[in-house]
C-alpha cells in the first residue's frame, strides 16, 4: 500500500539527479550527505591525530614510509617538523568538533532524524537547509586546502587565541574564512530547526510529547543561534587583524622575535578569550547534548520500560542550554581573572553541572527493572554512561579556580573533554548510526562486525584517554611538540605515550570493520521491516525507506514518546500513533 | 518541495505564527548577538584604552545625521509598501520598496564619499583602534545594508510575480523581509551615537 | 495582520508617519546635545537614552512588535538577557583583574 502511494508520488516529481542527490531539498538527503561528509571529516581528523602521536610516541625517529608521502616541508626525511605538529594539533581539533561532530550530530542526524519524529513531511525550509549544507561543505574544502598552501594550515590550536594567531601564517587566514562558512552553516541550520519544531509538529504532538531526541536538538539550535555569532564577530575582528593590520587584539608593545611589532596597539589579548568561549562553552553543549538525545531513545527502546523522569530530562536539557551562557570564562581563571568575578563563574560551573548528573541519573535510572536488550546500539548507548560520567566529573576540578590553576592545559583537560566527546559523544553516533541504519536503507547491520567494533573500540578508547589523566596529574603540559621528552617532571610518564599511541592505532583498525559493515549492509544486509526495533517514536511508522514526504498519510499522535511495556497491552510497546482505546 | 509544507502562508494556530516570521525573528536574535560581540568589543577597547577621540572630532557628524534620516525614511517607506500590499495597491507597493531601494543606495553612497575621505586624509582602520571599530561596524552594517537591497530588488523585479500566484505569501514575504530592513535600521541608531556623538 | 481592514491599515500609516516624525525630531535632538559637549558620563547616559527611545519605537511599530505573539517575546527576552552576558560580563571581568593585561594601551 505504500509503495503504491509513493510511486504517485515519484511521477509527479521526478526530479533530476542533480536536485535529488546533490542540490537536494529533501531533509532525509541533506543529511544524508550531512553524514557522509562528517564521517569522512572524522576520519580525516583522526588521521591527523595518528600522525601525532608517532611523533609524541617516537619523538624526532622518522615515520617509515608514510613519513615520505607528506613531503619535506612537513616530514623531512620523515621526521614531524615542529610547525607540522602544531598544524596537526590546531587542525585535528577545529575538523573533529566543527567538521565532524557538529555536523554529524546536528546536520545528519537532526536532519534526518527530527521531522520523522515530529510527524513532518520535510524541514520548514528546504531551500535554506541546502544552503546550509552547501555551506558547511565549502567551509571544509577551505579547510582542507589551507594543508596546501605556503605555511601550511593554521597552527594556532582550534581555540585560535591571540596575539599568537594574528601573527601566524596565512593558513589562519583561511581557518578565519573556513569557520564564517561553517558558523553561516550552522546559524541557518538552527533557523530551520528551530522553526521545523515549533511550526510543523503534526497534530497532537505537544511539547511534552516530543521525543528527548527532539528536545536535545531544539536546545542544540538555540544554542548554536545565539553563541555563534559573537564568535563570528571574533573572527570578524581577526580578520580585521590579519588583513587591515588593525589591533583588535593586539596590545601596544608587543615584540615578536625581538622586533617590535609596527601596530596602532591598544588591543585586548582577552577580549578574543571572551569571544570565543561565549561560543566554545555551549559548542560544548553542543557536542553532547544531541549525543544524550541519541542515547533516550536507544535506552528506551532496548529496555523496554519508558524513562524514568522524562519531565526531569526535559527541565534539566533547557536549564542546561541557558546555563551554559553564563560560564565560560572558567576557561579563563589563568589569565589573572579577579577573585568576584572568578567566583560568579565557579558558581554557574558548579550549578550547571547539576541539570548534567540530573540526566545521567535518570539515564541509569532507567535501566532498573527494564528486560534489556543488549543489541550493538544499545551496547554502545551503555557504554556511552560510564564514560560520560568519567568525563563530566573529571570535569568539576576544572571549574573550581585553585584546582585548576594546577591542571590548567594540561593532558588531564585533554582526557577529560576527551572521555566526554570520543566515547562519549562518538559512541552515541555510532549508536545512532546502528539504530537508525535500518530505517534509512531498510537494511540490518551486521552483530558479528558489530561486536567485533565495539569491544576493541571500548577497551582502546579507555587505553587511550585513561593514561593522560595520569600524566596530566604529573603536570605534563597539553601541545608539546615531544610530549614532554624535554622536561624533568614529565619523565616518570613518558613511557605512557607509546601505550597510548599504539592503542590509537589499534582503534583505527577496529574502526575497519565498521565501515566494512557500512558499505556491505548497504547491499547485503538482511532486510529490515518498517519497525526492526518494535519502537514507538514516529519515525518507525514511515515506509522504509521513507519517500519524499515521509509519511503515506501525515499521522496524528496520541500518546507520550515511550509507552513501553504498558499493563495490560498485547504487545510491549505502543506507538506514538496508536489510538488510545478505552 | 513546498506542496508538503505546512503554514507557509496561514498561521499555525498554537503559535500565531506562519513559519517565515518564526525564521526570521530567530535570525535576527542571532544579528543581535553578532553586533552585541562587536558592541561588548567596542566597550572593551574603549574602556581599556587611555585616550578615546570624540567621535565627533575624526568622523563627519552632518554626513552621518542625514544618512540616519536617509535609512529612517527607507523604513517607513518599506513598511508602507507592505500596507499597500494588504491595501491591494500593487502600484504604491512599488512606489514605497522603489523608495527603499533608492534610500539604501542614498545610503551607500553617502558612506562611500565617507570612507573615502577617511582614507584621503590618511585614516585607516590600522590607524587606531577607534577607527578600526569604525570601520569593522559600519563596514559590518553596510554589507547587511547591500544585502538588504539584494532583497528587495528581488522581491521588486523578478519575486513580484508571486503578487498574481500566491498574494498572501507575497504579502508575508514583504512582512518578512520588512522585518529584517528595521532592524539594519535598528543598528545604525545605535552605531550613530556610539560612533560619532560619543 | 494581513487579514485587517482598510479603516485599521489607514490608521497603522497614520502610526507610521507620526512615528517618522518622532524618530526625526529625537535624531535632531541627539546630535544638538552632543554639540553641548556635556561631561562623558551624562553624554553616553543621555545618548543611549534617546537612542534606545528611538529603537523601540522602530522596534514596536515598523517592526509591530507591540502587538507580536507570545513566542516571539520569548525568544528576543531570551536573546536580549544573553547580549547583556556578552556585553556586562566581559566588562566586569575588565574591572576584576589582577595583571592588568587587559588594560595596556
Amino acid at each position: 500500500m505504500s509503495s503504491e502511494h509513493s510511486q504517485g508520488h515519484d511521477e509527479h516529481h521526478q526530479l533530476s539527479w542533480w536536485r535529488t542527490y546533490v542540490f537536494a531539498t529533501d531533509h532525509k538527503m541533506i543529511g544524508l550527505q550531512y553524514g557522509i561528509t562528517a564521517l569522512f571529516f572524522l576520519l580525516f581528523g583522526f588521521c591527523l591525530m595518528m600522525l601525532m602521536r608517532w611523533q609524541l610516541a617516537y619523538p624526532g625517529q622518522p615515520l617509515p614510509v608514510i613519513g615520505k608521502w607528506l613531503g619535506s616541508a612537513n616530514m623531512p626525511d620523515g621526521v614531524m617538523l615542529p610547525e607540522f605538529y602544531n598544524q596537526l594539533g590546531a587542525m585535528h581539533g577545529t575538523i573533529m568538533v566543527f567538521m565532524g561532530i557538529v555536523p554529524l550530530a546536528v546536520g545528519a542526524f537532526g536532519n534526518y532524524i527530527v521531522p520523522l519524529q515530529i510527524g513532518a513531511a520535510d524541514m520548514a525550509f528546504p531551500r535554506i537547509n541546502m544552503v546550509s549544507y552547501w555551506a558547511f561543505f565549502v567551509g571544509g574544502v577551505v579547510m582542507l586546502t589551507s594543508f596546501f598552501i605556503p605555511g601550511g594550515a593554521a597552527s594556532s590550536g582550534w581555540t585560535s587565541y591571540t596575539p599568537l594567531a594574528d601573527i601566524a601564517t596565512t593558513g589562519q587566514t583561511f581557518w578565519i574564512i573556513g569557520m564564517v562558512c561553517l558558523i553561516t552553516s550552522s546559524l541557518l541550520g538552527a533557523v530551520n530547526f528551530i522553526t521545523t519544531i515549533i511550526q510543523l509538529r503534526t497534530k497532537g504532538m505537544t511539547f511534552m510529547r516530543l521525543p528527548f531526541f527532539v528536545w536535545a536538538q531544539f536546545v542544540t539550535a538555540f544554542l548554536l543561534l545565539l553563541a555563534f555569532p559573537p564568535l563570528e564577530a571574533a573572527a570578524i575582528l581577526q580578520l580585521m587583524d590579519r588583513i587591515a593590520h588593525t589591533s583588535f587584539f593586539l596590545p601596544s608593545g608587543l615584540v615578536v622575535s625581538g622586533q617590535p611589532l609596527e601596530i596602532s596597539g591598544g588591543g585586548s589579548v582577552l577580549l578574543w578569550q571572551h569571544l570565543f568561549w561565549f561560543l566554545a562553552h555551549p559548542e560544548v553543549y553542543v557536542l553532547i547534548l544531541p549525543a544524550m538525545g541519541v542515547i533516550a531513545e536507544i535506552l528506551a527502546n532496548n529496555t523496554r520500560r519508558p524513562l524514568s523522569g522524562y519531565k526531569s530530562l526535559v527541565y534539566s536539557v533547557l536549564f542546561i542550554g541557558f546555563m551554559s551562557f553564563i560560564v565560560w570564562a572558567h576557561h579563563m581563571y589563568l589569565t589573572g581573572m579577579g577573585t568576584t568575578i572568578s567566583a560568579f563563574f565557579q558558581a554557574t560551573t558548579m550549578i550547571i553541572s547539576i541539570p548534567s548528573v540530573i540526566i545521567l541519573t535518570v539515564f541509569f535510572l532507567s535501566l532498573w527493572g527494564g528486560s534489556i536488550r543488549f543489541t550493538i546500539p544499545m551496547l554502545f548507548a551503555l557504554a556511552f554512561l560510564p564514560m560520560f560520567g568519567i568525563g563530566g566529573l573529571t570535569g568539576l576540578p576544572l571549574g573550581l579556580n585553585i584546582t585548576d590553576i594546577p591542571l590548567h592545559d594540561t593532558y588531564y583537560v585533554i582526557a577529560h573533554f576527551h572521555y566526554i566527546v570520543a566515547p562519549g559523544t562518538i559512541f552515541a553516533l555510532f549508536a545512532g548510526i546502528y539504530f537508525w541504519f535500518p530505517k534509512i536503507t531498510g537494511r540490518r547491520m551486521n552483530d558479528v562486525l558489530g561486536h567485533i567494533h565495539f569491544w576493541p573500540s571500548l577497551i582502546c578508547m579507555n587505553l587511550i584517554f585513561m593514561p593522560m589523566f595520569i600524566q596530566g596529574l604529573a603536570g605534563v603540559s597539553r601541545r608539546l611538540y615531544d610530549g614532554g621528552a624535554e622536561y624533568a617532571h614529565a619523565q616518570g610518564t613518558l613511557h605512557l605515550n607509546v601505550l597510548i599511541s599504539w592503542s590509537a592505532w589499534i582503534l583505527a583498525i577496529f574502526q575497519l570493520p565498521f565501515i566494512f559493515n557500512l558499505i556491505w549492509s548497504l547491499f547485503k544486509g538482511p532486510k529490515s521491516n518498517d519497525n526492526p526495533w518494535e519502537s514507538t517514536t514516529l519515525e518507525w511508522a514511515t515506509p522504509t525507506p521513507p519517500p519524499h514526504g515521509n509519511f503515506v498519510k501525515i499521522p496524528e499522535v496520541f500518546r507520550g514518546p515511550y509507552e513501553y511495556s504498558l499493563p495490560g497491552a498485547k504487545t510491549d510497546f505502543a506507538p506514538q500513533c496508536q489510538q488510545i482505546v478505552t | 518541495m513546498s506542496e508538503f509544507i505546512p503554514y507557509i502562508v496561514e498561521e499555525r494556530e498554537e503559535t500565531g505564527l506562519y513559519n517565515a516570521k518564526m525564521g526570521i525573528w530567530l535570525f535576527l536574535a542571532s544579528e543581535v548577538m553578532l553586533f552585541g560581540g562587536l558592541f561588548s568589543s567596542y566597550v572593551m577597547m574603549r574602556v581599556g584604552a587611555l585616550h578615546w577621540p570624540h567621535g565627533s572630532s575624526i568622523l563627519n557628524v552632518p554626513l552621518a545625521t542625514l544618512n540616519t534620516l536617509v535609512l529612517i525614511v527607507s523604513s517607513v517607506t518599506m513598511v508602507l509598501a507592505w500596507a499597500s500590499l494588504r491595501l491591494n495597491d500593487f502600484k504604491k507597493f512599488r512606489l514605497n520598496l522603489g523608495l527603499t531601494i533608492l534610500c539604501a543606495f542614498i545610503f551607500l553612497i553617502v558612506k562611500y564619499f565617507e570612507y573615502t575621505a577617511k582614507f584621503h586624509h590618511h585614516l585607516f582602520p590600522k590607524t587606531s583602534t577607534f577607527l578600526a571599530i569604525y570601520f569593522t561596524m559600519t563596514g559590518l552594517h553596510a554589507i547587511h545594508v547591500i544585502g538588504g537591497i539584494i532583497v528587495n530588488a528581488y522581491n521588486f523585479g523578478p519575486g513580484s510575480k508571486m503578487w498574481k500566484t500566491q498574494p498572501h505569501r507575497f504579502i508575508n514575504r514583504i512582512e518578512v523581509s520588512g522585518l529584517y530592513w528595521h532592524f539594519v535600521d535598528l543598528v545604525w541608531i545605535f552605531l550613530f551615537p556610539v560612533l560619532y556623538l560619543l | 495582520m494581513s487579514g485587517s481592514n482598510v479603516q485599521e491599515i489607514k490608521k497603522e500609516i497614520r502610526v507610521y508617519i507620526t512615528v517618522l516624525i518622532s524618530l526625526a525630531v529625537l535624531t535632531c535632538v541627539t546630535v544638538s546635545v552632543s554639540y553641548l559637549h556635556l561631561p562623558i558620563p551624562q553624554a553616553i547616559v543621555l545618548a543611549l537614552l534617546i537612542a534606545i527611545i528611538k529603537g523601540s519605537l522602530v522596534a514596536c511599530y515598523f517592526m509591530h512588535l507591540i502587538s507580536e505573539r507570545r513566542l516571539v517575546y520569548l525568544v528576543l527576552l531570551v536573546t536580549v538577557f544573553f547580549f547583556f552576558g556578552l556585553l556586562l560580563l566581559p566588562f566586569f571581568n575588565f574591572h576584576d583583574d589582577l595583571t592588568g593585561t587587559i588594560r595596556v594601551s
